[in-house]
């Protein structure tokens, strides 16, 4: 019965819908906050300042991540579990990676004087980037709860939807970092 | 063949309850808390909404009290209220907080969380034929960040200093400064975090809306055969999805500079003498980031309110909905404008004159969809055979009460009226009677139309009557005085009008509205009876299909298990309204089209 339910739509995985309108529900948050940014440049008061040098390290390791995600989800789908692990682990490696160096970054810009109490501009630099980390972290977490069950030798998942939600939200993220870069590059 | 493999896995996942259910005993904890049940997570939510509307409806009556006789004093509320009602007065700073309340829990707790929370979960998987959400799972987080909100908010009534007092709205500085007011201290940092598991929770269940209305349709279920409720859940859903995370991220900012001494909003602030260092900030960005959601808002709470009014109608006038696609077009027609709109709230706060006629235009615009709506509604009743129902009662009222609140909507969408009008008792008259009292209507009727299927009984009729007719006229004799009021410049939000010469002739008729404040508030009180009596002890309801209506509710059992149908998913075949056709009352969408049927 319900095999006949199903095979009768062929449409998209529920729970990858899901993520997409997710996905959509956080554009608008960021897009809240980056219109609220472009709103407050116009005003009095605003400086402009040029990035720390780590965010230009950090976009190279979450590129890379995206990759090495794509590959844990091609290793999946032709049953190289091996390989899945591996792939798996050195996303989450990555991830936690750009994390301290978006950290770093931070801390580099903070001593230069540029605190986050100092200027408007600072603190909208602070609270995207960092509620970009945030969204990063979600994704280490869910990577990091996926690999341990793939090394768990009592379950088997043979289900690709988890992989390919975890690389479509990872792959977001990544794109969502690419965006905010070039939009604080552009316009301060 | 890969693709539908993992789909079924998927569903099966997602569906995997139906099966342990039906044979297994649940504990209490799995069936009445913790439940996976759409239909149940409907219960919880409507329960909790009762509860909030019974705290909020309260809070009312208390600064009613105020702004009817100022000069008065009650004994027993300094022993309800304590320090808040020092000799049997309202305390001027609780006032403030009693109106940021009843906003705030009206507008949210009740008419967003209690209205789609309880409709949307109820009705969405009924109708359109699936055995549950797309993630029950989602779907029970939902409600329990929900409760999580209720519980921190609620908690905020009880702190020394008091709830948040700066107006639902939480215009900075007022909620930006811990020393601005009482009310800005940890009651204000409460309702921030309670407001952001509200929106986690009110995201949960909208993206959950939207993949089971896209996905999880029964065989011939089209978008164009779904019921209007079912579709005007799902713009409520994208409504919410889209502009919820706004707010979050306005609130953000908020408590950066409550609490990290950032200046998104403040700047040049000077305090009981004392100069802030905050620079470069604008309170008018936060009204920015709130009015985008805002305005979105009113049509969250309005939409479910439309679309059960107009299933509701359509039934109990045993006729097909009068023009279902331009109920459709109309309903996505608000959902579009309803983000272009938001500026309309802040004429008055030094907005370019050009950009405030293109809001203008913007806003007037809403009134097609809206008459489109109207138009539809009494030609639909038009020469019915009308059923005065309890429920058909309220759907009516819905479209009385929005018809007299959108027509007002036009006074106040016009940039030059609204300079005149804007914060008087008119604002609060028109979205009172427009969003507030129509979408409090739209969710009684849709209590008293699907109470039985909720439930297995009936409310009680005699009870149901006098519900409705208390409200309606005691709704208008309370908001209707309120437009002179505001015509005349009567400001809202005030405390005490007694010392202005110029309010002093509206003495008695706050008099009279504060009198009926109390009354209608008591009737509510008495919907409240019937309805936890009934769910015990009301007449049971012993036919399927008690209203004779067409959608697929109707056509599970009396009290149908976790998984709606017992058998197989019921097969669609048309649209749901046909009603008076070929000689048939009524003809429900799981019956096949006969050869020889005319089309509809």
């Amino acid at each position: 019965m319900e095999r006949e339910e199903i095979i009768t739509k062929n449409k998209i995985h529920p729970h990858k819908l899901t993520l997409w309108i997710g996905i959509g529900s956080i554009v608008m948050m960021f897009a809240g906050l980056t219109s609220a940014y472009i709103v407050k440049r116009n005003q009095a008061g605003w400086v402009s300042y040029d990035l720390p040098m780590a965010f230009w390290y950090s976009t190279i390791v979450i590129l890379l991540s995206s990759a090495t995600i794509y590959l844990a989800d091609k290793s999946f789908r032709s049953r190289a579990m091996g390989n899945y692990r591996r792939w798996m682990t050195v996303t989450a490696v990555l991830g936690i990676v750009f994390m301290v160096i978006q950290y770093v970054g931070f801390k580099a810009f903070w001593s230069q004087g540029m605190t986050l109490q100092a200027n408007v501009a600072y603190s909208f630099l602070y609270v995207i980037v960092g509620l970009h980390a945030l969204h990063v972290a979600g994704g280490v977490i869910s990577l990091i709860v996926m690999s341990l069950m793939a090394f768990s030798k009592k379950k088997r998942v043979y289900s690709t939807v988890p992989v390919e939600l975890i690389g479509t939200y990872w792959h977001f993220v990544d794109a969502l970092w690419i965006y905010l870069l070039i939009f604080l590059i552009l316009i301060r | 063949m890969d693709t539908v493999a993992a789909h079924e896995s998927a569903m099966h996942d997602a569906h995997a309850h139906d099966h342990h259910d039906h044979h297994h005993q649940e504990t209490f904890i799995s069936k009445y808390i913790f439940s996976m049940d759409h239909k149940m997570i409907a219960r919880q939510f409507l329960i909790t909404g009762i509860i909030w509307a019974i705290i909020g409806g309260l809070f009312s009556v208390i600064f009613r009290l105020q702004l009817g006789d100022p000069n008065a004093t009650y004994p027993w509320l300094e022993d309800f209220l304590g320090h808040w009602a020092k000799g049997g007065k309202l305390n001027p700073e609780f006032y403030y907080a009693l109106v940021t309340m009843h906003g705030t829990i009206l507008v949210f707790f009740v008419l967003t969380a209690g209205l789609s929370g309880t409709f949307a979960n109820f009705l969405i998987p009924l109708q359109i034929g699936a055995r549950d959400m797309a993630s029950p799972m989602l779907n029970m987080l939902s409600y329990w960040f929900f409760f999580l909100a209720s519980v921190i908010m609620m908690s905020s009534l009880f702190v020394q200093t008091g709830p948040a007092s700066g107006g639902w709205t939480i215009y900075p500085p007022l909620s930006a400064l811990g020393e601005a007011s009482s009310g800005s201290k940890i009651g204000m940092d409460l309702w921030l975090v309670s407001m952001s598991f509200f929106i986690v929770s009110s995201l949960l269940g909208g993206l959950n809306y939207i993949t089971t209305v896209l996905n999880l349709r029964t065989k011939g279920m089209s978008m164009t055969r779904m019921p209007l409720t079912v579709w005007a859940l799902f713009f409520t859903a994208v409504l919410g999805v889209l502009s919820f995370p706004v707010l979050l991220s306005g609130a953000i900012l908020l408590l950066f500079d409550r609490n990290l001494g950032t200046s998104f909003y403040l700047s040049d602030i000077i305090v009981a003498g004392k100069v802030l260092p905050n620079e470069g900030g604008s309170a008018i960005l936060f009204q920015h980031l709130f009015w985008f959601l805002g305005h979105p808002e009113v049509y969250i709470i309005l939409l479910p309110a439309m679309g059960m009014s107009s299933e509701i109608l359509s039934v109990n006038s045993r006729k097909p909905i009068f023009g279902y696609m331009a109920m459709v077009g109309s309903l996505f027609a608000i959902t579009i404008l309803a983000f272009l709109v938001w500026a309309h709230h802040m004429f008055v706060t030094g907005l370019n004159p050009f950009l405030g006629s293109v809001f203008v235009l913007l806003t007037l615009l809403i009134a097609v969809p809206s008459a489109i709506k109207v138009f539809n509604w009494l030609t639909t009743i038009w020469k019915g055979n009308i059923r005065f129902t309890p429920g058909m009662l309220f759907a009516i009222g819905f479209v009385s009460l929005f018809i007299s609140g959108g027509l007002t909507g036009i006074f106040l969408g016009n940039s030059a009226l609204d300079v005149h009008l804007h914060d008087t008792y008119f604002v609060i008259a028109h979205f009172h009677i427009v969003m507030g009292v129509a979408s409090f209507f739209g969710m009684y009727a849709g209590v008293y139309h699907w109470f039985p299927k909720m439930f297995g009984r009936y409310l009680n009729n005699t009870l149901a009557y006098i519900h409705f007719w208390v409200t309606i006229i005691g709704a208008y004799l309370i908001f209707w005085p309120m437009h002179y009021e505001g015509l005349a410049g009567m400001p809202r939000r005030y405390y005490d009008f007694s010392n202005w010469e110029s309010f002093k002739q509206f003495g008695e008729l706050n008099q009279f509205i504060s009198l009926v404040a109390l009354i209608v508030f008591a009737v509510q009180i008495l919907f409240v009876i019937n309805f936890f009596y009934s769910i015990f002890k009301g007449r049971k309801v012993t036919t399927l299909n008690p209203w004779g209506a067409n959608t697929l509710e109707w056509t599970t059992p009396i009290r149908p298990g976790h998984g709606n149908w017992p058998g197989e998913l019921p097969e669609v075949h048309r649209w749901p309204y046909d009603y008076a056709k070929d000689g048939k009352e009524f003809i429900a969408q799981d019956v096949p089209v006969g050869a020889d049927e005319s089309k509809h």
